[in-house]
């Protein structure tokens, strides 16, 4: 590695930035580097939270007429469980990257707005305490993570635990929008000089993505969610059927986010994948300008599907069957992206990290999710599966063993860049199998609980079914199989941040731009920078004789 | 305690499931189910395959230098986006054909049946015959039928897993579902829409019977039952009609016409209560009368404070209900 690409010395880890020092360096931060570990780590502590209710989900569940909890908790449980995992864990997990990786993967100093970045923050932040807040403030929701009016309503639920989940959904979705178009402004406005946006990583174009889904999406769920509000505190009527206001139309604005919500929390997982399977498979990424292309096309299409969420309430012939056909369409990108994964490890060396095995994981797992995706896009067979646990194991599938295994994939690989430590692998690859197996055994067993009749949502189930009998209680003895896995990873991260291996600048021998500043990365990232002439500017260094060979760069 | 009752009802029922269709449309949706089943284990195998062998064939071994270095094909790009497109379209081609089949136009058809969900049960009303129900529904074999779902407070839905499609229960917007019943028996199926604190306990019980006896049946739920003559059902009817039981609930043949909670005028015909939540007889329902939330915490029948003779001697009246 050559001196331009170490304009600072190595720090060891964060304490050692002196600019990173103390609480109030933090609170008071606008880099978009604190930010992002702030964001990740808050998605990581409510990780925890969504976890122990998911964990009491199962227990109550594992033998027929169960009554660990009451009906009434067990609702406000799983309701909490679906919005904590979706907005408190997926969303800050996605911004946390998307915030700290991108200024370093552009070649960037910061974001464009990073006052407005810190107020995406803070107002997340506050919003998750306000919505956990109401476990003591008067009882927490219990209308679903998607709140179906008119169960919403006042006269069916009276307890303000809607009012919580209104408003704290309502401010983080602000905090949203502000994230969103700030990332769009950065990727936009701030690349370095020869940093087309054929060379940036497809991380980021997967972010910017991402970026204009949360920008065009959220507003939608804010609206509907100000309309709810006022129907709840001001009497009015827009989702009340009894006054003429149309539950339907809830649904429709809901969706409306609610299916782009899929893939701005599935995208920057893809783009972790994007960068980590090429690195360790040692081979550029095949198919490039084809995984930019689908991550466009998913981004256009997943506005066309939301109403596959509303195949079973009985809509038109011609209507349903558009959405069949977009919904089945964006499965084609979909497995675009699936194929080139493959085809960049196929004929590469690859080293098995667990980075890349928590990504090589992924690519079966979100495959699996697909697929069931595709089941529920075949209306007839919607309207048998959804609303039961099928659809429960399709979107772990797709949210946990997708999206979620693919940040952690994120996690190994870039928290020697973030601490300057490695990660201990050993711990690494026992969290890596005891996931695998805790995850599968939760999940796979859910397809055929759905296809033998067990609803989505219940609080129990009767005796004298064999079948979901077994199938519940060794979901939920893989779940605990799962939760000892994630806290080996939370040990790993405490006990690594202290005691890991100094990890150097580019540990991985990797070849996006945040590998060419010190780890951690000074505050303003980089004094000086690489010549960039293509997507890998690191892998130009070390080969000139390549970049010679090829002027303009790998471009396609 | 209360499972350990409803099990005795469950002995009778099979065991429910999307594979083991009960009607012409569960079997039509199946056929499909099929084809998509082929076609996502024939693309899950191909990723496998593909992935395994990469895995295996191209692990790192000591004293590999970097791999060959290119950046892709167009040609198979295309192939792997065409391919899956075109089995997609001849998805969505079979979707439309068999959704067309499951869900024809409705025409000016009236309804056999309409089922409307309440929190936290069911109601099911035969204009034909007059005949209003709750809870357990009764469907003769061979029939085309057309049930029309609503909803009469929040959103429910109706499943029966082995009649194939279910359908949402929206207040103010009726849906419609055909079910042709093609295999006797007793089927269970539940709300699938969360619908609130009993969601989970809302439970459908499907009786598709022979068209002789669904006639019997008929015949029998649309006779207005006798006054009560014995001196404890006379006293049960008196308690009946002064306590807030008139208010909410109906009996055919008596002043008892509310319909905001089931119609009770056969409910001795019944085999359970709540929903499925009990089973049906002299001693749970006594127990039901006097603490309806022991059993279902969070149905809106309340505890009426009646002492233990008196719950009885309604229930008594009601259990002789014929």
């Amino acid at each position: 590695m050559t001196d331009a690409a170490r304009p600072h010395q190595t720090f060891n880890w964060l304490a050692d930035v002196p600019e990173y020092h103390g609480l109030w360096s933090w609170v008071t931060s606008v880099d978009h580097k604190q930010i992002g570990i702030m964001y990740i780590l808050s998605a990581l502590f409510f990780f925890l939270a969504g976890l122990t209710l998911a964990i009491i989900i199962r227990i109550q569940l594992m033998v027929p007429m169960n009554h660990f909890v009451s009906q009434d908790a067990y609702n406000q449980i799983f309701t909490m469980h679906g919005t904590t995992m979706i907005f408190l864990m997926g969303m800050p997990l996605l911004f946390g990257f998307s915030i700290y990786l991108t200024p370093l993967m552009i070649g960037a100093r910061d974001m464009a707005f990073p006052r407005l970045n810190a107020m995406g923050f803070w107002i997340f932040f506050f919003g998750a305490l306000l919505l956990y807040f109401s476990f003591v403030g008067g009882g927490a929701p219990a209308a679903g993570w998607f709140s179906y009016a008119p169960l919403t309503e006042k006269g069916f639920a009276s307890n303000p635990g809607v009012d919580y989940w209104a408003l704290s959904i309502l401010v983080m979705g602000i905090g949203s929008v502000a994230s969103g178009i700030n990332l769009i402004a950065t990727i936009l406005t701030l690349r370095a000089p020869g940093m087309t946006l054929q060379r940036v990583p497809l991380f980021v174009w997967m972010v910017l993505t991402t970026g204009f889904l949360v920008a065009l999406s959220l507003p939608a769920l804010n609206a509907a969610i100000i309309m709810i509000l006022f129907d709840r505190l001001l009497n009015t009527h827009f989702f009340s059927p009894a006054q003429g206001g149309s539950p339907i139309l809830w649904q429709n604005y809901f969706w409306f986010f609610g299916h782009p919500e899929v893939y701005i929390l599935i995208l920057p997982g893809f783009g972790v994948v994007t960068e980590v399977i090429p690195v360790f498979s040692r081979k550029t990424l095949y198919g490039a300008g084809f995984m930019a292309a689908s991550t466009v096309a998913i981004g256009f299409l997943s506005f066309g599907v939301w109403m596959h969420h509303m195949f079973a309430t009985g809509l038109g012939f011609w209507v349903l069957w558009v959405f069949a056909l977009s919904s089945l369409l964006i499965a084609v990108p979909t497995g675009v992206k699936i194929w080139n994964w493959i085809a960049t490890m196929w004929g590469g060396s690859i080293r098995f990290t667990t980075a890349m095995l928590f990504a090589t994981a992924f690519i079966i797992q979100f495959t699996i999710g697909g697929l069931s995706g595709v089941t529920a896009a075949v209306i007839p067979l919607d309207w048998t599966l959804t609303d039961s646990y099928f659809i429960v194991a399709h979107i772990h599938y797709v949210l946990l063993g997708g999206m979620f295994f693919a940040m952690i994939a994120g996690i190994y690989y870039w928290f020697p860049k973030v601490t300057g430590r490695m990660l201990s692998e050993t711990l690494g690859k026992w969290h890596f199998w005891l996931m695998v197996i805790g995850f599968n055994g939760t999940f796979l067993g859910m397809h055929v609980l759905g296809a033998f009749g067990m609803p989505r949502r219940v609080w129990t189930y009767p005796y004298g079914m064999p079948l979901v009998t077994g199938l519940n209680f060794f979901s939920t003895l893989s779940a605990f199989v799962l939760a000892i896995s994630i806290l080996i990873f939370f040990w790993n991260i405490g006990y690594s941040f202290v005691k890991g291996k100094i990890a150097g600048d580019n540990p991985w021998d990797a070849w996006t731009l945040e590998w060419a500043c010190s780890s951690p990365p000074p505050p303003e990232n980089f004094d000086r920078l690489p010549p960039i002439r293509s997507r890998r500017p690191l892998w130009d260094l070390s080969h000139p004789e390549e970049s010679g060979r090829k002027p303009g760069g790998q471009t396609s | 305690m209360v499972g350990a009752r409803l099990a005795m009802d469950l002995d009778t029922a099979q065991v429910s499931s999307i594979f083991h269709f009960a009607t012409e449309q569960g079997r039509t949706i199946l056929y499909l189910e099929y084809i998509n089943i082929a076609i996502c284990l024939g693309f899950f195998l191909t990723v496998a395959w593909f992935l395994t062998f990469a895995v295996i064939k191209f692990r790192h071994r000591a004293g590999d230098g970097e791999p060959h270095q290119y950046e892709g094909n167009t040609k198979l790009e295309i192939f792997w986006t065409a391919v899956p497109a075109l089995i997609f379209v001849f998805l969505a081609v079979a979707t439309g054909i068999v959704m067309s089949i499951v869900n024809p136009p409705v025409g000016k058809r009236q309804p056999d049946i309409t089922v409307i969900g309440h929190q936290f049960w069911w109601e099911y009303r035969y204009p034909k015959s007059g005949v209003v129900t709750a809870n357990e529904l009764y469907l003769p074999v061979g029939a085309d039928l057309m049930l029309e779902i609503r909803g009469a407070d929040v959103i429910h839905s109706f499943w029966v897993p082995d009649f194939g499609q279910k359908m949402d229960a929206i207040p103010g917007h009726p849906n419609d579902l055909f079910l042709k019943p093609i295999r006797e028996g007793l089927f269970l199926g539940q709300c699938a829409e969360y619908c609130g604190s009993q969601h989970s306990l809302m439970r459908i019980l499907a009786n598709v019977v022979s068209p002789k006896e669904f006639e019997t049946w008929t015949k029998s739920q649309s006779k207005v039952p006798a006054p009560p003559t014995d001196k404890v059902s006379v006293h049960g009817q008196e308690l009946f009609m002064s306590k807030t039981c008139v208010q909410c609930h109906a009996i055919a043949g008596t002043k008892a016409t509310a319909r905001v909670a089931p119609d009770l005028t056969h409910i001795a015909d019944r085999k359970t209560i709540g929903a499925g939540v009990i089973a049906n007889n002299l001693e749970n329902l006594t127990q039901w009368i006097m603490d309806p939330q022991q059993f279902k915490p969070g149905a809106y029948m309340p505890n009426m404070r009646l002492t233990e003779s008196e719950a009885h001697d309604i229930a008594y009246y009601l259990e002789n209900l014929k």
